[in-house]
């Protein structure tokens, strides 16, 4: 036990020593943790649009204002031909083209059809789609209203309609921000933990102050666990203050017990700090392991279902997922903040990360040589 | 000039003699490609959902056999209403469908009729595309009913997808894994190494050498282009022949774009190593600086137009912003330098400026 507090006050100090890795340390989640949510962001909007109008009717001009008044679309200005509109795709100031062929309202009262020409730059798919969605029911809007006009409501032959009322529980705005901030502390958490402490010990091996270490009788166990302690209180500190920052500038308070989310927390860090350990009892130079962690981080973070559903994910992937320590610590956040879930609810997340915690380390610990 | 190429031969030494950074160089670009390519979608198949019907009769059960039938969602039917919360605490089910007493009778008589539809929010991605995907069956359901019925007065928008009518994530993500693995490249790992032999005290020596020191410099970056400029390539070969994604514009404008782009993630690494005493710093330095603000603020994970607008005026400092235009105009657009010339300068400017501002801070003395 002796043995122990010395040592953490040797990393201690070491830790405050170097004031520039520490404001980083802290800095760093604190200020991504302010910019990441306003930037993370699905929601389509502020879409530009070309008109082509080769009509010039009322109906096209009151197609063109209902579109507009809809808020999701800025006019970028009337072109007089498809080429030119066309043009300003290419050139990124506009994202949609809507053409309306001459004789649009004409042809629309006699022949009871008309066609109107959507060209969309879809580039970006998701944007294209939800974009042009948004469209087509508008104009299938500004249809019924037109029907209205032309024809009493009761005498038309009325097809038989279902309404769908759809809410949304846990987060009814459907706020991206209540959605992206658990999930982004999470991450900020996984990244200071694995890569700080799996650099630490390599910074040792490479400046040669582990063989030191190595001599004295210092057992295995002790050393990793005088690794392992500063930097699990520092997550630990880390994350209490992305909740804080939760709290204070985004509003969201957890609407399950923080308990929990602390119970997993702990758990949590002991396999991300193991994780580190063993990457560093792989690595011989603080490049190998920045390389080694940082390739772990990137496939961790793209498979944690921070961005995209796990459900969306095809087979494999989905199976890969489940060696994603992450994406338990993200699905647990969501559940525990957005839900309010208790600890019975993520008693599966919980026993999984347990074994990760034991297995990781474990392996650290056997991986760990004091001899060379 | 034979200095020059003997230090570029011991740079050479020491980036492959790391057999397991050099395995993450060229590896990452592989794997980053098969994860956006083939894992992150944005279809959701076999969704687990609840169905309570209340009414049980002829429409209801039709349209509970519609969307029984489709691929998205797998069906469930033994929960109550009560027990719906605690299925949603414990992450079961992502959706709801509730069915009112009487819905046959109501859309016969009423010719109106409503279900509910409760989504866990709390994903809000998986919640907006179930939502979706079932407004489409049911809507599907409506015109089976309404089949005989002719409706006056149609308009028909007709939707053409230019660039990429299958609407694949590709287009934007390949420019944007380039734009990341060449920062990490670059940036990143030509940082480390400067920094590196500050911290062991080898600089020292080279820097007492009557090398020069703008040649030290310049061994170091040389490995780490050679290494982008095969990377480049193996994404090139891997978005053509994996994804399918063919290179529309010029295949030489396309890389003097990516070398300039280099040249401007080396003289920002330079400008790092300079800064930073550790190798900690400047690995934390380059998160910050580049990484994170090619994921986030570059265009190729979220739309900037729609971020606030104090973020869409700092993402114009981001260098890989114009890069990432760049190579977006090339490869998909397949537009040529005209278009592309003002984000040329741009980034040519921004690449002076840290050279600049690098050599100026360069000093020969350590400490």
């Amino acid at each position: 036990m002796r043995t122990i507090r010395f040592l953490l006050q040797k990393e201690f100090r070491q830790i405050f020593r170097d004031k520039n890795l520490l404001r980083q340390m802290l800095l760093a989640p604190l200020i991504q943790l302010m910019i990441f949510p306003w930037a993370a962001n699905y929601e389509v909007k502020n879409i530009n649009l070309s008109v082509v109008d080769h009509d010039r009717s009322t109906y096209s001009r009151q197609l063109v204002t209902k579109v507009i008044s809809s808020g999701y679309f800025r006019l970028n200005g009337y072109s007089p031909s498809y080429k030119e509109a066309f043009q300003l795709i290419e050139h990124d100031q506009a994202d949609i083209i809507i053409e309306i062929p001459a004789n649009f309202e004409k042809n629309l009262v006699k022949e009871n059809e008309q066609k109107i020409f959507l060209a969309v730059n879809a580039i970006n798919g998701v944007k294209a789609l939800v974009g042009s969605g948004y469209l087509a029911s508008i104009v299938n809007d500004y249809n019924s209203e037109i029907r209205m006009e032309w024809h009493q409501p009761g005498r038309m032959p009325t097809a038989p309609s279902i309404e769908i009322t759809s809410s949304n529980w846990f987060n009814p705005l459907l706020s991206y921000k209540m959605f992206m901030v658990p999930g982004i502390l999470a991450f900020l958490v996984t990244m200071i933990g694995g890569m700080m402490c799996s650099l630490n010990i390599v910074r040792e091996k490479e400046i040669g102050t582990i063989e030191q270490i190595n001599v004295t009788p210092i057992k295995k166990y002790h050393f990793i666990l005088g690794k392992l302690l500063p930097f699990w209180i520092m997550g630990t500190f880390v994350f209490t203050l992305g909740l804080l920052i939760a709290r204070f500038a985004y509003g969201i308070i957890p609407a399950g017990n923080v308990g929990v989310l602390y119970a997993f927390l702990s758990v949590y860090l002991m396999a991300v700090l193991g994780l580190g350990l063993l990457i560093s009892t792989f690595s011989n130079t603080q490049q190998q392991a920045m390389s080694l962690s940082f390739f772990f981080i990137m496939i961790f973070n793209l498979l944690s279902g921070l961005y995209t559903p796990i459900e969306s994910m095809p087979e494999w992937a989905r199976t890969l997922t489940a060696l994603n320590p992450l994406k338990y610590f993200i699905e647990v956040m969501r559940m525990v903040v957005l839900k309010g879930s208790g600890f019975h609810d993520i008693s599966h997340q919980f026993l999984t990360i347990c074994i990760f915690a034991v297995v990781l380390n474990a392996w650290a610990i056997i991986n760990y040589r004091k001899t060379t | 000039m034979k200095q020059l190429f003997t230090f570029v031969k011991k740079e050479f030494h020491h980036v492959f003699r790391d057999r397991k950074t050099l395995l993450m160089l060229f590896g990452l670009p592989v794997v980053q490609i098969t994860l956006f390519g083939f894992a992150l979608t944005n279809e959701i198949k076999n969704a687990r959902i609840v169905v309570i019907d209340n009414s049980k009769d002829v429409a209801s059960r039709q349209l509970i056999d519609k969307i029984e039938a489709s691929r998205y969602f797998e069906v469930e039917k033994s929960v109550t209403h009560l027990d719906l919360e605690n299925k949603f605490k414990e992450g079961k089910i992502k959706l709801a469908v509730l069915f009112p007493e009487n819905f046959n009778q109501d859309l016969l008589h009423l010719n109106k009729a409503q279900i509910q539809v409760i989504a866990d929010a709390s994903d809000i991605n998986t919640a907006t595309t179930l939502t979706n995907y079932l407004s489409a069956i049911v809507l599907d359901y409506q015109r089976q009913l309404a089949r005989d019925a002719t409706i006056p007065l149609q308009i028909l928008p007709e939707i053409r997808m230019l660039y990429n009518p299958e609407l694949k994530g590709e287009h934007t993500f390949i420019p944007g894994i380039m734009a990341m693995i060449m920062l990490l490249v670059c940036v990143m790992m030509t940082s480390i190494s400067i920094v590196r032999e500050k911290e062991l005290g080898t600089m020292e020596i080279l820097l007492v050498s009557p090398f020069k020191p703008i040649l030290v410099i310049l061994s170091k970056f040389i490995p780490y282009l050679i290494i982008s400029l095969f990377n480049v390539t193996s994404i090139l070969l891997l978005s053509v022949y994996a994804l399918h994604l063919p290179v529309q514009g010029s295949l030489f404008l396309l890389y003097a774009e990516s070398l300039l782009f280099i040249v401007t993630a080396l003289s920002i690494g330079l400008l790092i190593s300079i800064n930073a005493q550790s190798q900690q710093t400047a690995m934390f330095g380059s998160l910050m600086a580049t990484m994170l603000p090619t994921l986030l603020l570059s265009g190729f994970m979220f739309p900037i137009e729609n971020m606030p607008l104090p973020l869409q005026v700092i993402s114009n400092i981001v260098p890989s912003k114009w890069f990432f235009i760049i190579v977006k105009s090339i490869m998909i657009k397949g537009e040529g330098f005209a278009s592309i010339w003002k984000e040329t300068l741009i980034l040519a400017g921004m690449t002076a400026f840290f050279l600049l501002v690098s050599l100026k801070k360069f000093k020969i003395r350590l400490a």
